[in-house]
């Protein structure tokens, strides 16, 4: 029996009187791929930007877990102007910030590439592993924490190899290949040693080949790191293929759910990507 | 540690203590009021407080304007409690005295310097910090202003003493005393920023919303690196305290903090070693070298020199900094730090190329 | 009557000097809005100008040398930034804002070099530096004269931002400086029209300024300029009336704590109102709000 590792309940995100995502409601249970898509602009990244804290939602919460993580409800200017209607039932204020939510155990990559262009691919990995230290400034500044800092760069190190990646560990970042910056994002990621990972448009800009190999790899890290993934994506192939479960939004409100093959099927889906036929 | 790596450290002990042994030896040749104990007394104090000002500004990516004044409380922290007793009435004439009535050593003095400062730093970064980089330049050169002025109020005259200067306090003789301190701190932040903490520091700089993605608290990360910044600006304080042997707060203006930051600039943004020499090089230039740009009476052979008076030297400077900054932007290191390892690579390299032509 | 009497002169010299600050706050904001790039060397043009003025003014008579220093402070400022900051506009912020504070610098040490650290006196200049009674309270005509003169101006001003073309190409650049590029706006024309706009201004205010407080010393821009600088954040930068009333509002305040006898924290005020406006109202008063796409 599987658990629920993260729920959302109604998530409205509002900008002013532009709604961005209207009333979302989703889960991800244990050990599933679940995939977002839609059209440019549908909220996708919105969503992912209200879970992992970089927005307080206008209305709505988030569990993980099983423990809320998140809630919030239109107050002052707000209330005048959401446009939902499940007003009261959501009443705590609940905000954390975005380095708070990765410490729970979730972690992102991003739709355009952020790593930290001065530091090497090591230096990359072994800057998110920060978060689970014990020391403190004074400990770290005089050596005092030897043994943690080298189980830190162990750890790391096995990380890189795991990903393929040990072999350019010492080059800087960004001269690494379009491919192997999307996985070192990936690999950063999980040096966080997070539950949920959250990927956003990580077969951007890859060709066919480097998809099917994206496919393969997500596979392998949701088995061997006992993830659970959910991920914002537009190669369909790659979607179809990895995931057990879609949700389709499209102007931020969801219009479709369920397995790859019901979705396929949805005319709503069809409509929302190729338009609706006029006169059949 | 490996071998290569511990090596390397000894060597660089080493080269230290070589450079601590020539000052020593030309403090005991050189007559005392040579220029060039001005330049390394004064270089060694503008090192500390330039590298204190690239951990905030070129490791963590946080642009202050702050730093005259967190030097401005180290400075009166340490004048005001390390004034002998028996000095404080002729010092404090028109405020009976002061009220402090005792004083501490010079090192609690000192030590004092740069906690007052990161306290009052502590307290400043809670509310600014997270603003954008031009309006934190502002915000932190405003607070600077305010400190400044609340210094040369007269109503805290009796711990201040007001807009008139304090002196008196204990000041150091060699150049090896700031040069000691100074390489102590400095060493310092160089064991922090190599740490893992330094690594969040830069991840910061380079991207901070990748940084908080990645687990590591901004607000707390800024604070705390603003405030060890600010400690280490407050110990220059009171190393400049004692250099100047007075202390008044009209000496700590806004124009100090923008030399500063240019000989961070010129010695490039993120290399500590960059700071330390051009913080000698800024020195030496602005106080020594280029004094003879305003002796007004320079003959070249029979040909009396034009323009050459007091102030055309500064000006001389400006254009340099300006040209330094428009055409050199990295600076004289880039963010690349002097090492051992890399002298080793730069020789290995023209060995290579000698075998080459061979 | 006799409360208002006292305090008179310092709500007077307040609204001149909020006049004064404003046309230089102009500069600021304007600048910031397209380039967002605090000049820190707006200031010391500020300062440029008046010392052009005392200079020339013993070579030709005034009305000759008034003009001829505003206009020779337009060209400074377009110098200025064709040195100093065109060819770092696409370099990070911080290295512009470093420039801007060594031209700063360069500019304050070649006007001590000039004046020999003696403090010169600005020439008086007949009409506007009279003294004149109002309400029984003295104080020169110059204080009556600014508000007048800054209206005006900045009425003039932002008829040129609304209806000519120069001006709502100067909106499409602040808003968005690629897209304005890419749409064909010659953005080296409009970022030199508004840096001589913003110096043309400041050079009137200087005249103003001088004509009331004759001091000129090499750093008297530093205060002023700061002070510019702090009202264009509190009306909004970017936003040209913002800064006006921010400046207002600064210098009015300014004074009135001079009259209440807290001289020493009338600089220091302008800081505090700054952190509570950067603390509580980032955006300032009119300024708009810019969203991060993460």
């Amino acid at each position: 029996m599987s658990s629920t590792v993260l729920e959302m309940n109604d998530i409205t995100m509002q900008f002013g009187g532009v709604v961005a995502v209207n009333s979302l409601t989703m889960h991800v249970d244990q050990g599933e791929i679940v995939s977002l898509i839609g059209p440019n602009g549908a909220g996708k990244t919105t969503a992912f930007n209200v879970i992992t804290g970089v927005y307080a939602p206008t209305n709505g919460n988030v569990f993980f877990m099983g423990k809320k993580i998140v809630e919030n409800h239109p107050v002052g200017k707000m209330k005048k102007l959401y446009a939902g209607t499940d007003n009261g039932k959501y009443t705590g204020h609940l905000e954390p910030t975005p380095d708070q939510i990765t410490k729970l155990g979730i972690a992102r990559t991003f739709q355009n590439i952020r790593l930290w262009k001065s530091q090497s691919v090591f230096d990359n990995v072994l800057i998110a592993k920060h978060l689970r230290r014990t020391s403190n400034v004074f400990t770290a500044t005089f050596r005092l924490n030897a043994v943690e800092e080298k189980r830190q760069r162990e750890e790391t190190a096995e990380l890189l190899n795991i990903l393929g990646l040990y072999g350019v560990k010492d080059n800087n970042c960004t001269s690494l290949p379009y491919g192997l910056q999307r996985r070192l994002e990936i690999a950063r990621a999980l040096a966080t040693e997070p539950t949920l990972l959250l990927l956003d448009e990580p077969a951007a800009g890859m060709n066919p080949q480097e998809t099917i190999e994206l496919t393969d790899f997500i596979g392998k890290i949701r088995d061997d790191f006992k993830l659970t993934v959910c991920m914002i994506e537009h190669h369909m192939d790659l979607v179809m293929n990895i995931s057990d479960r879609i949700y389709v939004l499209n102007f931020g409100a969801l219009i479709s759910k369920g397995t790859p093959a019901e979705v396929q099927s949805d005319p709503a889906v069809i409509a929302a990507y190729l338009g609706e036929e006029k006169n059949a | 540690m490996d071998k290569t790596k511990r090596r390397d450290l000894i060597i660089s002990f080493v080269l230290i203590a070589c450079i601590f042994l020539i000052v020593a030896v030309l403090e005991q040749i050189l007559p005392k009021t040579s220029m060039l104990f001005t330049v390394l007394k004064k270089g060694s104090i503008y090192a500390l407080v330039a590298v204190s000002m690239n951990l905030l500004n070129g490791f963590t990516g946080l642009f202050s304007l702050g730093q005259a004044g967190f030097m401005l409380l180290g400075a009166y922290t340490y004048a005001v409690l390390t004034i002998p007793v028996k000095s404080r009435a002729a010092v404090y004439q028109y405020y009976d005295g002061g009220i402090i009535q005792f004083a501490v050593p010079v090192a609690v003095g000192i030590l004092l310097a740069g906690v007052v400062a990161a306290f009052f730093a502590y307290l400043i970064g809670l509310p600014v910090l997270h603003l954008k980089s031009d309006y934190l330049a502002i915000a932190t050169l405003g607070f600077a202003e305010i400190i400044r002025a609340i210094f040369q109020w007269d109503k805290l005259g009796g711990l201040t003493n007001g807009s008139n200067l304090l002196r008196r306090f204990p000041i150091f003789r060699s150049a090896l005393f700031p040069f000691a301190v100074s390489g102590f701190c400095i060493a310092i932040i160089v064991l922090l920023i190599n740490s893992t903490y330094g690594r969040a520091f830069k991840a910061i700089r380079d991207d901070e919303v990748a940084a908080e993605a990645m687990g590591i608290n901004l607000a707390h990360h800024k604070r705390l690196a603003f405030t060890i910044s600010s400690f280490f600006a407050g110990i220059s304080g009171a190393l400049l305290a004692m250099f100047q042997t007075t202390v008044q707060a009209s000496q700590f203006k806004s124009a100090m903090t923008y030399e500063i930051l240019l000989i961070v600039v010129i010695g490039g943004i993120g290399s500590i070693t960059g700071s330390c020499i051009s913080s000698f090089l800024f020195i030496a230039c602005s106080e020594w070298w280029l004094r003879f740009l305003d002796n007004a009476d320079t003959y070249i052979g029979g040909f009396h020199v034009p323009l050459l008076r007091p102030g055309f030297r500064k000006v001389v400077f400006s254009i340099v900094i300006m040209a330094i900054v428009l055409l050199y932007q990295r600076g004289i290191m880039g963010d690349k730090e002097f090492s051992i390892e890399g002298i080793r690579k730069w020789l290995s390299k023209k060995l290579r190329k000698k075998e080459a032509h061979a | 009557m006799g409360f208002f009497q006292s305090n008179l002169p310092y709500l007077l010299a307040g609204i001149s000097t909020g006049g004064q600050y404003a046309l230089i706050a102009i500069g600021y904001t304007m600048v910031y809005g397209i380039l967002r790039l605090i000049n820190f060397a707006h200031g010391d043009v500020f300062m440029c100008a008046a010392l052009m003025v005392i200079y020339s003014a013993s070579y030709m008579p005034l009305y000759v040398s008034l003009p001829l220093a505003v206009i020779a402070t337009g060209v400074i400022g377009f110098a200025i930034e064709r040195v100093a900051y065109k060819p770092l506009r696409t370099a990070p912020r911080m290295s512009a804002m470093i420039s801007a504070i060594g031209m700063s610098y360069l500019l304050q040490n070649l006007a001590l070099y000039v004046t020999g650290g003696l403090t010169k006196y600005y020439p008086s200049v007949p009409f506007i530096a009279d003294s004149i009674e109002i309400f029984g309270a003295m104080t020169k005509r110059v204080t009556v004269i600014t508000p007048f003169v800054t209206i005006i101006l900045i009425v003039a001003l932002v008829s040129i931002i609304k209806y000519t073309k120069i001006g709502i190409a100067m909106r499409a650049v602040s808003r968005d400086f690629e897209t304005a590029q890419l749409m064909g706006v010659r953005i080296n024309s409009v970022i030199s029209a508004t840096f001589v706009i913003g110096s043309l201004l400041a050079a009137i205010g200087s005249i103003l300024f001088f004509s009331n407080y004759t001091g000129v010393t090499p750093t008297v821009g530093g205060m002023p300029g700061l002070k510019a600088f702090v009202a264009a954040v509190f009306g909004g930068i970017g936003s040209i009336p913002g800064a006006v009333i921010g400046a207002f509002i600064i210098g009015i305040c300014e004074n009135i704590i001079k009259g209440l006898g807290w001289t020493t924290f009338s600089d220091a005020f302008t800081f505090v109102l700054l952190i509570i406006v950067l603390m509580f109202m980032p955006t300032g008063l009119f300024g708009e709000k810019a969203t991060d796409k993460v």
